[in-house]
């Protein structure tokens, strides 16, 4: 049920924003960070990016010179946080998950994205394809800082932000949807901000 | 919304009735919405201050100046007047006396709300279980709950709390005179083997400095659990 509120006005960020705001969004200019935990620090030396088959096998693995090898993309975003901001035209560099799943023979239809400091999040694999969905390390033309994710996040624009996983090292492929860290804690399995998918039930 | 009560010049706490409220655990928050006239909407998420109280709950709002939620929560609405919320939301930056301690609560300004939470919680149960608070804020204006939870320090029933006071303090202020650093988490945290659980609320800086300082004093990431003011979208 909704209660107008007299006399409130607000900053109508949906009129700056043209028709790019999903509904109950707010428009920001800087960079919220949010976490559960600690932000890790694994030096790059010790880092690894890896795709885990359906059957558990190690299907492919880049260190972090041969992951900045890969060709680069440069994408342009829009992004929406499930806490209720959106930013628009956030540029990332970084590399194609198309890219890294090329060589990988799957029947998966799923995916679970693992990082340092244990968070997970869950996705379906065909949202990970077809250039929807990106490994980076870079922003706004510099190197993606700790507390955005760095050494490396994903990025998923089309879902909430929290899908994005930071501290990226691996992508889990399995024939079973897995609810991740925050889909097993009230958030929406799926997180569609076009269809205000926030938590179970919406 | 039923009651409201300054808690400082800036920081306002609303009492809501809500109706078939199922229950929350501390340190849980809703999203608050707001609708304009014209059908305009804006949302935002605040920490509930107190534990689960039949249909009653209170949110403690920071007036931002430059915000959009906020000076309407903590400015325009008065007793009387209905808003739309939603919650209990959030599972993990929670605790309760039966998940044990000892804990560690580290609070930067109004961040101190989902820790008021618990604190409150552990007095209602009358539970023992150790539980160190560390509170940092502007002056002493800003410490936000400051007489109650010296009044709950009193009880020295294992609850403590210690200030650090930032931009100045009163004659006769025995507590600390700085930004919280490692030292001063060195002298306030549990031992790393007493194996405590920790929760850290305040803005990203506060955050970042506090939890590095504790895994740098040895404590485990697994065992920190932070939450972000600017992260719950208050504004």
């Amino acid at each position: 049920m909704a209660f107008v509120s007299p006399g409130f006005r607000g900053r109508r960020s949906e009129q700056r924003g043209g028709g790019l705001i999903p509904p109950g969004q707010h428009l920001v200019d800087d960079f919220p960070v949010l976490s559960a935990g600690p932000t890790p620090e694994t030096p790059l030396d010790e880092w690894d990016f890896t795709v885990v088959d359906e059957a558990g096998a190690t299907a492919a693995r880049w260190t972090w010179d041969e992951l900045r090898a890969l060709p680069a993309e440069q994408p342009t975003v829009d992004i929406h946080c499930v806490t209720s901001w959106s930013k628009l035209g956030t540029a990332w560099e970084g590399v194609s998950v198309d890219t890294l799943l090329d060589d990988v023979e799957t029947s998966a239809d799923f995916a679970v994205a693992f990082c340092d400091g244990d968070y997970t999040t869950n996705l379906p694999l065909e949202d990970l394809i077809d250039g929807r969905a990106w490994v980076v390390w870079g922003y706004e033309g510099d190197p993606l800082e700790p507390e955005h994710g760095g050494p490396a996040r994903l990025l998923v624009p089309h879902l909430y932000f929290w899908k994005s996983a930071k501290w990226l090292r691996g992508l889990r492929l399995t024939d079973e949807d897995e609810p991740g860290f925050w889909e097993g804690l009230g958030y929406h399995n799926y997180g569609d901000p076009w269809r205000e998918q926030r938590y179970w039930g919406d | 919304m039923v009651a409201t009560l300054d808690e400082t010049p800036t920081v306002r706490t609303l009492s809501l009735r809500v109706p078939d409220w199922p229950g929350h655990l501390p340190g849980q928050h809703v999203d608050i919405r707001l609708t304009a006239p014209d059908g305009y909407t804006a949302q935002r998420g605040y920490s509930i201050a107190t534990p689960a109280n039949g249909e009653r709950i209170d949110v403690t709002v920071e007036r931002l100046e430059d915000g959009e939620v906020s000076p309407y929560l903590n400015g325009e609405l008065v007793v009387g007047d209905q808003i739309e919320l939603r919650g209990p939301i959030g599972g993990y930056f929670v605790w309760e006396p039966s998940r044990g301690g000892p804990v560690l609560l580290v609070a930067g300004g109004t961040g101190v709300v989902p820790l008021m939470a618990m604190v409150r919680e552990r007095a209602r149960r009358a539970s023992t279980v150790p539980v160190r608070l560390l509170l940092s804020a502007r002056t002493f204006a800003d410490l936000v709950y400051r007489d109650e939870l010296d009044r709950l320090a009193a009880a020295d029933d294992g609850f403590s709390v210690t200030y650090a006071l930032t931009r100045g303090a009163p004659a006769g202020w025995t507590g600390h005179r700085r930004r919280v650093d490692e030292a001063m988490l060195a002298e306030i945290a549990w031992p790393v083997e007493a194996g405590a659980q920790t929760f850290v609320c305040g803005s990203t800086p506060f955050v970042e400095a506090v939890t590095s300082g504790l895994v740098a004093l040895g404590h485990p990431a697994a065992s920190i659990r932070t939450e972000r003011y600017g992260a719950a979208g208050a504004s």
